[in-house]
């Protein structure tokens, strides 16, 4: 590619308007080209090209455009797209949302500089995920089986517990085979001091801080800075897992505070909007970041995500959500009725759903049993909660037995399969096993989704006679 | 007319050409120094409007624009099956081989090998008067599937040479004396993909597309040449349900169209297909199929492209006289597309930001589909079929929004999927009570003659009973189940039995993923016949406890899982074990 690499500088801006300012009179100005930005009181910014025509550039300002006047601030284009300089020193490091370290400590010697644009990875040259991950949360486990190079969202809504089950992950994700170099990438976009020390303070704890590499992106930081933040972890995750054969969890917080940056700078440039002002090409930028995740043939390492995301008022079909999900390979929906009763982690496992299970669960895997335990849970609790619906109706004395044992099955498998410590680890083999004590509280008749012989081997009843 | 231009503008997939006047409308244009490939879509006097396939990153103004002269085609030919294209017809796995796990761009790969050597047979003779359409020859392309030499489109006269043996595709293998000069032909052709391409005549749908899912087949079928749409929300099951009608449907070609979906999707299927065995023909799945990837973080302009590239395809092997199905997933992300491109060149908006020709471009796409008397000769006939079934994917689940409601009013089959049905794992989440197919009345005698003359009635019968149920459901909410007569009692019992026991069913289920005809039929027969049998029990006084105790209710849940060979001894087996079970509960009232 020609890239002209001597630098070019204006002082021509002759627009600013929100993130955005328009430089005129340039030449050899190239799309996605990064700016730096030197204002008046000599404040340095960066920028990036998001429109390019002869003798014009729209550039977005990370930091916001205050004190950038249209006289004496000078642009310079660096002939560079973004890039990120990585290197496996980056472990055990803290940096901003643009990737320069704040932890105090020595700028990293690059071993390389990529670029952030992670080009989409060929899918002929995919490895399927199918080894599990063992969280010790039954409702994952059990249900909503994780595994490497899945990309699994966590929907959540204010005031949730959604960081203490993100941490808990972090801290005992395990696969069954162990000893292979395993790392976090944690980015944080807009959320608190107090979110993200709890995140560092669990990290301490546990000592996985060593395994750690933050980009952090509070809340008081610039906002714009955010849409970059995720692609700078990425792209470090995919250094560390493909170069250095590790197998990296992402965890990306609070998405939804990345798609508001989004719509932004979409307004600034006055696009036409989606749904609710959301540009209408939020679902290819999503995916950009989210198909990041996933294994390659050939190479050891993995990229699992688990993005984080607060759904405005709860509501599951708004746009960050909708498009998250159609996206994710499934998701985890905290609920709040579960939360308000106490229980912990208050995942509903209705809406929840992990498309890669299948795959990942099993003889050799898991247990041959764990499809229809999980199946058959599901159907049971369904049930259950109808009933429970219709009991606030009619009163329980109008259920028939048959329904009363549902009534009673949905309850039971709130308090002894969903509910668990926060620093509870439970094998999969004693998830299915709680799975099973339930269960055997249903008629047999009504074990439907189980092959026959499953229940024969499994179900406490036989298992005592033998 | 000018061959070259410069890009004044860069604005995402969307590059504006100056001084370029005399450009067509949908031409391919080679954008900048690398030359990555767009097509135009909009002309203003000097200036032409690209949508570029291919990420536009470090794009400068004042790199030049190339015109190729030539609209947006893809390459037909032998080779076109077992491969995995993206959504301009580049072959993925070529560009795997050349540029490694990544796709970056610039990365030209034809579409069809041109060292490969096919056995080439002729069909035809020298001498025979032919016209566009005519079939050659044959090669032999995978272990299932004849891939007929056509005559393309528009030329006719004699043949005066034609050859045998082994030939590339960009070999001579006929001449033919036409009105003008003689035309020299190959094993390939190109064709304009925007376009469809010509056939005679379209038939009325009457055979319908086996698919062996129950739900489909025995509720709402398709037809052969018919169109179908899978609307639902995430987790509803849209893409199991694709893949299922990829892997089991009875159509001899498959084109599976990913289109702005996950990556991982595709990999399954890659995976797969070349594993799974067709029923119809024992052979791999994937000697019958090809697959279009244009996953979601690929350049939207080419997801915009995949599904007439697959379109094209498909009409393709129609002209050879196959059956073919095309499964888009989904036609949401390609409408999405659409929008994003609309947005760039400032377009009036129209509902929700998409364009005001949505509905007209999902219509133009939908009609491509049909069953079709194919080009050719009058003393020959042949006919063919696309059968087309899109996956959207509404906002939020709703319905009522811009892509769905305008495919629906476009396609003959309507499969809703339910989140409610979802959550409680009722798969394939197809609402039976939301979904339907206008193709039932065409069909309904196909299915008479064919399985057997109470088929349709059957089908009718469950249906009223899900009906029936969901009206009981009302009063159950308000004063519980215990409150109804016995034989209402009865019809929620076997209405449970007819979701359950027939309407779930496990793709990943190594039998019931599957299920043939003739199993469908018997296994609705014993739900059917436990009912009668039910009623008589009722009629008789016998406490309706009983009734929903049964012991046969655990062989009927479990028919679902004994392979369809087997079927006949079981179906015997169950039918003769219900009426013992009757007979003893009547005998113990009379006692």
């Amino acid at each position: 590619m020609a890239i002209d690499i001597s630098a070019r500088e204006y002082t021509t801006i002759r627009e600013a308007a929100g993130p955005l300012i328009v430089v005129e009179g340039v030449e050899g100005v190239s799309y996605g080209e990064v700016v730096k930005i030197v204002t008046p009181s000599g404040e340095e910014k960066t920028g990036q090209v998001l429109e390019a025509s002869k003798g014009l550039a729209v550039v977005q300002v990370f930091e916001g455009t205050s004190g950038i006047d249209t006289s004496k601030t000078r642009v310079r284009f660096t002939g560079d797209i973004m890039k990120i300089s990585v290197s496996q020193d980056m472990v055990g490091r803290f940096f901003d949302g643009l990737g320069r370290p704040i932890d105090g400590g020595p700028e990293v010697i690059p071993e390389d500089r990529l670029s952030v644009i992670g080009a989409a990875i060929n899918p002929t040259a995919r490895d399927y995920p199918r080894e599990f991950i063992q969280t010790g949360i039954s409702t994952i486990d059990g249900m909503n089986t994780l595994v490497r190079g899945q990309k699994l969202p966590i929907f959540s809504g204010a005031g949730m517990p959604h960081n203490a089950l993100a941490a808990q992950i972090a801290r005992q994700a395990k696969v069954l085979t162990t000893g292979e170099p395993f790392s976090v990438v944690f980015a944080a976009m807009g959320i608190t001091h107090e979110e993200a020390s709890f995140f560092m303070h669990d990290f301490e704890r546990t000592g996985a801080i060593e395994r750690i590499v933050a980009f952090l992106n509070l809340a008081d930081d610039p906002a714009i800075e955010r849409v970059i933040t995720p692609r700078m972890a990425l792209t470090t995750a995919e250094f560390l897992a493909y170069e250095y054969d590790m197998h990296i969890l992402v965890i990306l917080t609070d998405m939804t505070n990345y798609c508001e940056a989004l719509r932004e700078i979409s307004a600034a440039r006055e696009e036409v909007p989606g749904r609710r002002g959301y540009p209408g090409y939020m679902y290819t930028d999503l995916s950009t970041n989210y198909e990041r995740a996933g294994r390659i043939k050939n190479r050891k390492g993995s990229i699992t995500q688990i993005p984080i995301l607060s759904m405005p008022d709860d509501d599951i079909t708004h746009p960050i959500p909708d498009l998250t999900g159609y996206i994710t390979e499934g998701q985890f929906v905290l609920s709040r009725d579960l939360h308000r009763r106490g229980i912990f982690p208050p995942v509903d496992v209705l809406p929840s759903l992990s498309r890669l299970m299948n795959e990942g669960i099993g003889p050799g895997r898991t247990r041959e049993d764990h499809s229809g335990v999980s199946n058959q849970l599901y159907a049971g609790y369904a049930e259950g909660r109808d009933m429970r619906d219709l009991v606030a109706v009619v009163g329980e004395e109008a259920l028939t037995s048959r329904d009363r044992k549902y009534l009673e099955f949905a309850d039971e498998f709130e308090k002894k399969f969903v509910t668990q410590g926060k620093n509870e680890d439970r094998s999969i083999e004693e998830t299915l096993d709680i799975g099973w004590d339930l269960l055997a509280t249903l008629p047999e008749g009504e074990l439907k989704r189980i092959d026959e012989h499953i229940i024969k081997k499994y179900h406490p009843k036989y298992r005592g006679a033998r | 007319m000018r061959e070259k231009g410069v890009i004044a503008k860069i604005a995402g997939p969307l590059v504006v050409a100056d001084k370029i006047r005399g450009c067509e409308m949908y031409e391919v244009i080679k954008v900048g120094e690398e030359g990555l490939m767009g097509e135009t879509i909009r002309l203003d006097g000097d200036l032409a409007y690209v949508q570029v396939y291919e990420d536009t990153t470090g794009l400068k103004p004042g790199e030049p624009v190339i015109r190729t002269k030539a609209p947006l085609s893809v390459e037909l030919g032998p080779g076109i099956l077992k491969n995995f294209y993206d959504g301009v017809q580049r072959p993925l796995e070529d560009i795997g081989r050349k540029v490694g796990d990544y796709i970056t761009r610039g990365v030209y790969v034809d579409a069809l090998d041109r060292t490969k050597k096919w056995n080439f047979t002729p069909t035809a003779e020298e001498g025979k008067e032919i016209v566009g359409g005519d079939i050659l020859g044959e090669v032999p392309e995978t272990k299932v599937i004849k891939h007929k030499i056509l005559v393309p489109p528009g030329i006719s006269g004699k043949i005066l040479e034609l050859k045998e043996g082994e030939f590339t595709v960009n070999d001579c293998i006929a001449r033919i004396q036409t009105d003008g000069e003689d035309v020299e032909l190959k094993m390939m052709q190109t064709w304009p993909v925007r376009k469809g391409r010509p056939y005679k005549e379209k038939l009325d749908p009457e055979v319908p597309l086996l698919t062996g899912q129950r739900i489909n087949d025995t509720f709402f079928p398709i037809a052969k040449g018919g169109t179908g749409a899978i609307p639902g929300g995430f987790g509803t099951g849209k893409t199991v349900m694709q893949h299922q009608l990829a892997r089991w449907a009875d159509a001899q070609v498959i084109v599976y169209i990913g289109c702005g979906e996950r990556g991982n999707e595709m990999t399954e299927v890659l995976e797969d297909f070349p594993k799974l065995i067709d029923p119809y023909s024992g052979e791999k799945l994937m000697e019958r199929s090809t697959l279009i990837a244009n996953t979601s973080n690929m350049p939207v302009a080419a997801r915009e492209a995949s599904i007439y590239t697959g379109i094209t395809l498909a009409e393709y092997y129609r002209d050879m006289g196959y059956d073919v199905a095309i499964q888009a997933d989904s036609t949401s992300r390609w409408a999405e597309a659409l929008r994003e491109i609309s947005g760039r060149l400032e377009e009036m908006p129209g509902e929700e930001g998409y364009p005001a020709y949505l509905a007209t471009r999902l219509s133009d796409f939908y009609e491509r589909a049909g069953r079709v008397k194919t080009l050719c000769s009058d003393s020959e006939e042949r006919i063919g079929s696309v059968t087309v079934v899109g996956a959207v994917s509404p906002p939020g689940g709703d319905f009522s929004e811009p892509v769905t409601q305008n495919t629906l009013r476009v396609v003959g089959v309507f499969w809703a999927l339910d989140s409610t049905l979802a959550d409680r794992r009722h798969f394939p989440a197809i609402s039976w009570l939301r979904s339907y197919s206008l193709y039932l009345d065409n069909l309904s005698e196909w299915f008479n003659k064919t399985s057997s003359s109470d088929f349709t009635e059957q089908r009718e019968e469950m249906m009223s009973l899900l009906q029936k149920e969901a009206e009981l459901q009302e009063i159950v909410q308000l004063v519980g189940a215990d409150a109804l007569p016995a034989r209402e009692r009865g019809t929620l019992e076997v209405a449970r039995m007819i979701r359950e026991d027939f309407l779930q069913q496990n793709a990943y289920h190594d039998v019931d993923s599957f299920c043939s005809l003739e199993k469908q039929y018997l296994m609705a027969k014993i739900v059917l016949q436990w009912y009668d049998q039910a009623n008589e029990v009722i009629e008789q006084g016998i406490g309706v406890e009983k009734i929903e105790g049964m012991e046969i209710k655990g062989a009927i849940a479990r028919m679902k899982y004994v392979p369809s060979e087997e079927f006949m001894k079981s179906y015997e087996e169950i039918m003769r074990d219900m009426k013992d079970e009757f007979e003893v509960l009547k005998r113990k009232e009379v006692s």
